[in-house]
Order: structure tokens, then sequence, then C-alpha cells
């Protein structure tokens, strides 16, 4: 029965994120974004799925046929897990007492650039396979920093279960670990192959990147995967780092919402603002600024953490203060690549 | 132990979405450098220049808005001023401050989508390209109420313009002139202190000022590598000659200076629109003609500064209605040329933003 529920809460969130996406990017591009399906558009998503059931499903000719087929199963079946250990509404969950919890989190999702490169491979198309480089280069990067930034919270809790890091946030630990939630973010949004992250399907240059030759069903679970994850990283994101479903007044299932809502905005506010980075500027990124920064901040909360049985209350300030200082430093410090390279 | 790799064979086009219509580049890539580039052109071509022999002078104008559809009015421009050179036809004043009013709109219009478009190549996923289309849509509006059209507008006459402005259309210039300078300075707020935006463009296809001149490049290409050379003021045509206004040029000509020149000139327009409307005269808009122009025997070049770069039509006449000779030197098609030079050794990524950042309409490279 909870699996049936949990289930339904993903795709009814992901269809919710579609249609707040497509309206709020409409809102940032100042136009309307799709009003016509239903009152305000609501049943875009509706439409857009019956769609792409119906379309034609298109195997290119010289692909690897099998994989093709496997490769967009795979890449959703993990985003779909990730869901069972995620406390959605006071400490009820799949199994979110699971004693590995994040460890199990971070070993799921990292699965799903197995499907990105297959996907890329078995297309038998150029830019699909450009993309699909590009996707593994990059997602094994972002992969480090972002597990790295989770250290730091675990290392404040004590524990890897999720319900125990909800309960332990009497404070929500953004405000103690303000630099591991910016290197969680931006990692994730990386992870998630959003702008200025999202050089795998760079629409400007190879065309839809991994997914070029899918067409029908087939695409369609590939877009559920890709919003599925964009869900599942919000979901961790206000697990850890903002109180899960932890707030006051309102029921918790709803704060929790709220929560995750709040950070996917963050995420297409970003992607309609800024530019790509380009590849190489992006693994610099990766490996020259969230790596060291993602180190220290490692660093800096274990020591916190040995010295103060329980952390007092002035450390906010002074994390912040290390935040800022730091980010700046490397503001002045990082350069990206801007190079020729002689051929 | 050395990888045995091989470098690969990428279309890039005619079917892609930033090759800005059917352009098709095809790209040898080591990894994800270029170690060659060659574009191939034709996908689009239509004979206009065949065709143009076929028609009366008069009707080739509207053949000329098929050229760079971005920009009609100054294609329009170019092409009467040749007829004009060649038949020794005087244009009334009036007509004259309007066809360089109806040309630095043009300039700003063509400058928006090119930047617009730019910034899209970049990944900015549409956001600048239709904050973009929000400013070109009011120029589009003042278009519609000289002409009737948005897109193709055959105005240009020869010996003056097609219609006079109505009544509304000062007022509505006056405002768009107020309220411009205010969206550049905002545009370039956004865009030009964007960390992402400068990491991208800056010495990014840099196209040394030597190497635009052999290329024979013009326009906004050629002055970003710091070469001032403006045909309003080398060469004035209409009634240039009598406006203040200045030409930026870049300093090193990468595709941030191409972005940055292109933003300037947009400035440079509006205070030439200002003085336009300031100095309008009242009178007469087309000069009196003949129902079927014959010019004498000779032949006649008119260039203009284009938004895109030198556009100049070479018409031989053989006195007889239609011209003998119709040849269109397309600026964009020119500025290609140095496309492999500013690509080689630079992304894939790169390829795209210096590819975008030349700004260039395939009707006007293949016609």
């Amino acid at each position: 029965m909870l699996v049936v529920i949990i289930l339904a809460f993903f795709l009814a969130m992901v269809m919710g994120f579609i249609y707040i996406e497509r309206r709020g990017v409409g809102r940032f591009q100042v136009r309307l974004g799709p009003n016509r399906a239903g009152p305000q558009g609501i049943l875009q998503p509706v439409a857009d799925t019956i769609k792409l059931l119906v379309k034609e499903d298109i195997v290119p000719a010289k692909g690897d046929k099998w994989v093709h087929w496997l490769a967009p199963v795979i890449t959703l079946i993990p985003v779909m897990m990730i869901f069972a250990v995620v406390p959605i509404h006071d400490g009820v969950g799949l199994i979110p007492d699971l004693d590995t919890g994040i460890l199990y989190v971070i070993a799921i999702s990292s699965l799903a650039v197995v499907g990105i490169f297959m996907a890329g491979w078995a297309s038998n198309n150029k830019y699909s396979l450009i993309g699909a480089m590009r996707a593994v280069a990059q997602m094994v990067s972002y992969e480090i920093p972002l597990v790295l930034s989770i250290m730091g919270v675990i290392l404040i809790t004590g524990s890897l279960s999720m319900n125990q890091i909800v309960q332990a946030q009497s404070v929500p630990f953004i405000l103690l670990q303000p630099l591991g939630f910016l290197i969680y973010f931006l990692s994730a949004s990386a992870e998630l192959n959003r702008t200025p992250f999202d050089l795998l399907e760079a629409e400007s240059e190879i065309v839809a990147g991994y997914h070029t030759e899918y067409s029908g069903m087939k695409f369609a679970l590939f877009y559920l995967a890709e919003y599925g994850h964009a869900l599942a990283m919000s979901a961790i994101a206000a697990t850890l780092f903002l109180g899960g479903w932890l707030g006051p007044g309102l029921p918790s299932f709803l704060w929790f919402v709220i929560k995750v809502l709040f950070i996917f905005f963050i995420i297409f506010w970003i992607r309609s603002t800024l530019p790509r980075l380009r590849v190489d500027q992006l693994m610099g990124f990766a490996w020259k600024c969230l790596f060291p920064l993602a180190l220290i901040n490692l660093f800096i909360t274990g020591a916190e953490v040995i010295i103060w049985e329980a952390l007092p209350w002035w450390l906010v300030i002074v994390n912040l203060f290390i935040a800022t200082v730091l980010l700046v430093l490397w503001s002045k410090l990082f350069r990206s690549g801007r190079e020729k390279i002689a051929v | 132990m050395a990888l045995k790799t091989e470098p690969i064979v990428v279309n890039i086009g005619p079917q892609h979405p930033s090759t800005h219509g059917v352009f098709r580049m095809r790209v040898t890539f080591d990894g994800e450098v270029i170690v060659d580039l060659e574009p191939c052109l034709g996908y689009l071509h239509r004979g206009i220049e065949k065709l143009a022999e076929t028609r009366t002078y008069t009707q080739n104008i509207p053949l000329t808005d098929r050229l760079d559809y971005l920009a009609s009015m100054t294609n329009n421009l170019a092409y009467v001023l040749a007829v004009e050179k060649l038949a020794g036809v005087a244009v009334p004043e009036r007509a004259e401050h309007l066809r360089v009013i109806m040309a630095e709109l043009m300039r700003i219009s063509s400058h928006l989508m090119a930047v617009g478009a730019f910034l899209n190549d970049c990944g900015a996923f549409m956001t600048p390209f239709l904050y973009m289309f929000r400013e070109r849509e009011k120029i589009l509006d003042l278009f519609e109420m000289v002409c009737g059209q948005r897109l193709t507008y055959n105005y240009m006459r020869i010996g003056g313009v097609s219609h006079d402005i109505p009544d509304e259309f000062l007022p509505a210039l006056r405002r768009f002139i107020a309220e411009m300078p205010g969206f550049i300075d905002e545009y370039d707020q956004l865009l030009a202190s964007n960390e992402i935006l400068l990491a991208r463009a800056k010495g990014v296809g840099i196209l040394p000022a030597k190497l635009a001149i052999n290329t024979s490049a013009s326009g906004p290409v050629l002055r970003a590598s710091g070469v001032k050379w403006d045909i309003r003021q080398a060469d004035p045509y209409s009634v240039y000659d009598r406006f203040d206004f200045g030409i930026p040029t870049g300093e090193v000509g990468d595709v941030y200076d191409r972005y940055w020149v292109r933003i300037q000139e947009m400035r440079q327009s509006v205070r030439i629109l200002s003085q336009a409307v300031e100095q309008l005269p009242s009178g007469e808009v087309c000069a009196s003609m003949p129902c079927l122009l014959r010019p004498p025997v000779g032949e006649a070049y008119g260039h203009i500064e284009g938004p895109k770069g030198e556009l100049g039509f070479y018409l031989v006449s053989d006195n007889s209605i239609a011209p003998y000779r119709f040849h269109i030197r397309a600026p964009t098609l020119i500025n290609l040329t140095a496309l492999r030079d500013m690509t080689v050794g630079w992304k894939l990524a790169d390829a795209i933003i210096i590819f975008g950042s030349i700004d260039i309409c395939l009707a006007e490279v293949d016609r």
C-alpha cells in the first residue's frame, strides 16, 4: 500500500514539476507558457503524456536495439528507488529508518549515468555519443563534491538514517552548513544536467545529446527520469538541509512539499537565467573549485564536531562567515580555462 | 600505453538548432577539439541574381527583401541607392531622412536578433532571445505603421520611399528613442557582468585585424577586430554626413568584442535616430519617376553599412527595363570565410558561439 502511495506521490509531483516549470519559465521569459489545456493549462502534462504515448517509437536502423530499449528503463528505475528512503510525512516513508540511508541514495543515484551512456552508445548517432561521453565525465566528477558535501551533515548527526537526520535538525542544517548546502546544490544541478551544467543535452551544440534518437514512450521515460531526478535531488536537499517534514503549523506532508518546490524553483530559476559552461570549464569547476571547497568544509565541520559536544548557536554565524570568505577567495583564485588548443 | 584514438567527422547542419538556417559545417573533431572545419553552402540558393535580370528595376525591390530577411529595409536601401546612382536620380530631403530612420531602426532590430541568437547559442535557454524579441516587436510595430508589413517591407522606392509616415509614427518613434537606452543598459548589465558569459566569450575565436582585412570582412566583425571602418563615415551615403555618431571598435576581435560592438552600435543608432527625428524636413517623399525606368548604359555600385556588414549591389545597365547584371555583395557570406581560421583549435561549444557571433542570415549567404 505504501509503495503505491509513494509511487503516486512521485508521479503526481513530477507532473506538477513539469507544469510549474513550464509556466514558471514562461513568466521568466516574458511569455505566458502553456495555458490552453484545462484551467490555467493545468492539464498540459497530461496532454503531453498522451501525445508521447501515441507517437511512433523509432529505433535507428544501425542502432543496438536491446540496449536502446533498456537504456530509458535503467535511467528511470534508480530514480524511483531513491524515494524508498525519503521520509515524506512525519517519519513515514517506505524504509526511512534504513541504517545506510544516505549511502543507499548515493549508490543508487550514481547508477543513472549507466543508462545515459547506454542510450548514447546504442543510438549510433554522433551527437548522442558526444552527449554520452560528456555525461560520464560530468556525472562521475560531480559525484565526489556531492558526497563530500553530504558528509558534513553526517558528521553533525552521527547517523546515515534519513529519519534521524531530520530529527536532529532543531536548527535546519542549511544554517550550520551553508557551504555544504551550496556545494550540494551546485553538484546536484550538475548531476541533474540542468543549466548551466546541461552539457549532455546542450541543444545549441549537440541537438538533444544522448536522447536525440529517442521518441514516443522511451523519450517520455527519459523525460520522467529527468524530472524524477530533479524531484529526488530536491527532496534530499530538503531532507538533509532544510529540515525535511519539520515545520510549525501546517501538516508535515505539506511542509515537505513546500521545501521541495522551493528548491526546484531555484533550479529552474537558474536554468532560465544563465548561459551554459564549456566542457573544460565544467570539469575545472568540479575539480578546482567544488572539490577543494568540499574538503575544507569537511575538515572544518569535523573539527567543530570534535571540539564541541553540542554545537553552540553562534557557530551559525561563524560558519556563514567562513563560507563567505572561502567563496570570495575562490572566486579570486579560480580561473576557468580559456586557452586555445594547438592543433 | 597510448590508446589508439581517431578523429570523428560530424556534419553540424543543415538541420541543427543553432546553424541559423540551413548552413552545414563539416567538422572534424579530436575528442571535443576541432581539427578541421569546412562550411558547406548552397542549401537555400534561389537564384535571386539571375531572377533579377528578368525583372524591371522596380520589381527587383521586393526581391531584395528576401535576401537578409532580418534587415529588409537596409537591403531595399542599398539596392535603390545603386539604381539611383545608375540613373542619376535626385532624392527629396524628407525621403533621405526617412530612409536613415528606417535603416537605423533596422540596424537595432537586426542587432537585437544577433545578440539574442548569440546568447541562445551560448545555452541561455531562450530567455535573452525572448527579451530581445520584446524590443524588436516595438520596431516591427513602427514598420507596420509605415508600410503595413512586419518582415518584408518593400518600402524604399527608386527616388524616395513608398509612403509618407502616418501621424502616429513620430510620437511612437520618440517614445521608442526615449525607452531604448534604458533597455540596452538593462541587457548590458545582465549579460556583460555575467561570469559564465565572460568565461565563454572572452578570448575565444579571435580574428586578428590583419586577417579580418585580408578576408574582406566588414561590419561588426571587422570593427570588433579594432579596424575603424564604417561606410556611413568612410563613404557617406544618403544624409549620414549630417549626423554626429561614433564608431565603436573592439580591441582583440574575440567573440565578446563582437557582442560588445553590437551593443554599442545600438546606442549609436539611437543617437542617429534622435537627430534624424529632430531634423526631419517636410515636403515630398518621392521624386517623380517614369513608369519604366531605363537607365543609361553603364554600371554602378551602391553600398551601405548594413547591420551585418558592407552590403553592396553592383548593377550593369544596357538601357533596357531590366538590369543586364545584378550582383550582390553579401556581407555575411564574406564574413563567413574567416570561420575556419577562427574555430580550429577551439571546442565544439566554442565553434557554435563563434559561428553565432558572425551573425549570418542564410537567405543572404546562399541567395
